[in-house]
């Protein structure tokens, strides 16, 4: 894809470093109003982004009205779009499913899958791409094994979400309606039969408390939230670790550095570089600036974790593997935080592990200057990661 | 040191029983938090205030043993 000149800043990298126009904005505002008008402010500091993001009583994450004014259409069961007492119902139906300890149920099947694509890479034989052996099918397969997704719909998703993520589809490109209608499909299909993924689970333990459209909508949300965040953060991970061969020593030397080093990866990567817009539901006076009502307000959790701040002895910038583990933003903050983390942390510490295993001379197998990255995605990634081993 | 957590603002993360498991768990039933020790001696302070700050809920405080004020998670930063 090409860089397009007109990338909004908070969108931009220098492969993975903020460009100094970031940096710049940071040091002389927690928060600034952009160019075009919208949103009509981009937050980089991170205490105001903690501050806004826990904020969900002042701040909607209900999609704001389109430009013509007109209201979203309602997406039931969607996370991600629903504030107050409709979000923590939603968020109750699922978050039993998704502790620490249940995904460590789900860990045998996780290293399965991760054993099955590694030897689907090395047999791609060198260079292979990262992404489409290994990062993408790695991810896809999982999440289908958890929500109870046939694996012939996968294929069909990961080509939608394709398509979703070059950035340039219209809102209502035909292939959002046509993913939805996958889960749809899903839904009722489970309703009938409900198996043991979560929407068969889901249906299992609700009934009819929960109707099929919601059950969609949630494991939608799940897709979403799943499988190009999971692939992208494992393909940058690598990436960053292959751009700092003195880390990438260090965690191979100390393997018991891994847990530090996936949260380090997290936070270093930040591949959603700004989580969903928030819309001010009264004046809010924050970082000096005064917020109005009904502005649309960006937290670029990228800048927040990246540039420096006051209490990062000047090492934000920095990638450390063996970093006590902070707090850092890279699975949101909130309300909203990031539903399958202890997921998303298990299958990046299972998928890393394997791969660094596996292959003792993991290398690039690209000058870094001929990457393409996905820019205009809803999460920041690499098109193709060719490796040598 | 006491340790409290306020289940109501929890969202069950599991960022506390994942990193400091001798204190935390997460409920089977809700996902949320569950204490495992509601007291903890000062070598443990420094643990759970990065257990508070890690915390996206801003779910867990941390008040002396008397059960006043709080030494809260924004001081770990
Ligand atoms: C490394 C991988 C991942 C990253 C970087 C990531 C990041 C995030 C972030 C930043 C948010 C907050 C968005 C906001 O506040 O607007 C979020 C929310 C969410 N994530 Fe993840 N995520 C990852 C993996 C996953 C996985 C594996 C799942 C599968 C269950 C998942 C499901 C969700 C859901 C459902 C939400 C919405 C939660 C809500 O609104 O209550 N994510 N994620
Ligand atoms: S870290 Fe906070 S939100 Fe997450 S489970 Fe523990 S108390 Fe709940």
């Amino acid at each position: 894809m090409t860089q397009s000149f007109e990338l909004p800043v908070d969108k931009r990298r220098n492969v993975l470093d903020p460009v100094p126009e970031l940096l710049e904005l940071n040091a002389r505002a927690p928060l600034f109003r952009p160019p075009g008008g919208m949103p009509h402010w981009i937050v980089t500091d991170r205490e105001v982004v903690r501050q806004i993001l826990a904020d969900a009583e002042r701040f909607s994450s209900m999609p704001p009205p389109e430009p013509d004014g007109r209201k979203p259409d309602p997406h039931p069961g969607s996370l991600l779009q629903t504030d107050g007492a409709e979000h923590s119902r939603l968020r109750r139906l699922v978050a039993p499913m998704f502790t620490v300890r249940q995904m460590k149920a789900l860990e045998p099947m996780m290293a399965r899958i991760v054993d099955q694509r590694l030897e689907v890479l090395e047999r791609a034989g060198r260079p292979a791409d990262l992404m489409r052996y290994f990062a993408r099918p790695v991810s896809g397969l999982i999440l289908a094994e958890l929500i109870g997704l046939p694996r012939d719909d996968l294929s069909e998703l990961s080509r939608l979400g394709d398509h979703r993520a070059s950035g340039h589809s219209p809102r209502r490109h035909p292939a959002t309606s046509e993913y939805v209608g996958h889960f749809r499909k899903l839904a009722a299909a489970q309703r009938r039969d409900p198996g043991e993924g979560l929407a068969g689970m889901l249906i299992r333990e609700h009934g009819d408390a929960v109707s099929d459209e919601e059950v969609a909508g949630i494991c939608e949300s799940v897709a979403n939230g799943s499988i190009e965040n999971t692939a992208e953060t494992i393909g940058l991970g690598v990436l960053a670790l292959l751009c700092h061969p003195d880390q990438l020593a260090l965690l191979r030397e100390r393997p018991e550095l891994m847990d530090r080093a996936v949260e380090e990866l997290l936070r270093y990567v930040s591949v959603v570089a700004s989580v969903s817009p928030r819309t001010a539901l009264v004046d809010v006076e924050i970082g000096g600036e005064l917020i109005k009502a009904g502005e649309v307000v960006s937290c670029s959790v990228f800048a927040a974790n990246r540039c420096p701040y006051g209490g990062d002895d000047g090492t934000a910038d920095r990638l450390d593997v063996a970093r006590e583990p902070g707090n850092h933003l890279a699975l949101g903050f909130g309300v909203h935080f990031c539903l399958g983390a202890a997921l998303a942390r298990l299958q990046l510490r299972i998928a890393l592990t394997g791969l660094l295993e596996r292959f003792p001379g993991l290398r690039l197998g690209t000058g870094v200057e001929e990457l393409r990255f996905r820019s205009l995605a809803p999460q920041f990634g690499v098109e193709t990661l060719p490796v040598l081993w | 040191m006491g340790i409290r957590v306020d289940r109501d603002s929890c969202v069950g993360s599991g960022a506390c029983a994942l990193f400091e498991p001798e204190f935390f768990d997460q409920s089977e039933e809700d996902g949320l938090v569950v204490l495992r020790a509601r007291e903890a001696g000062a070598e443990a302070l420094p643990a759970l205030r990065r257990a508070a700050s890690r915390c996206p809920a801003r779910a867990i405080t941390l008040v002396p043993s008397d059960g006043q004020g709080s030494a809260g998670w924004d001081r770990s930063d």
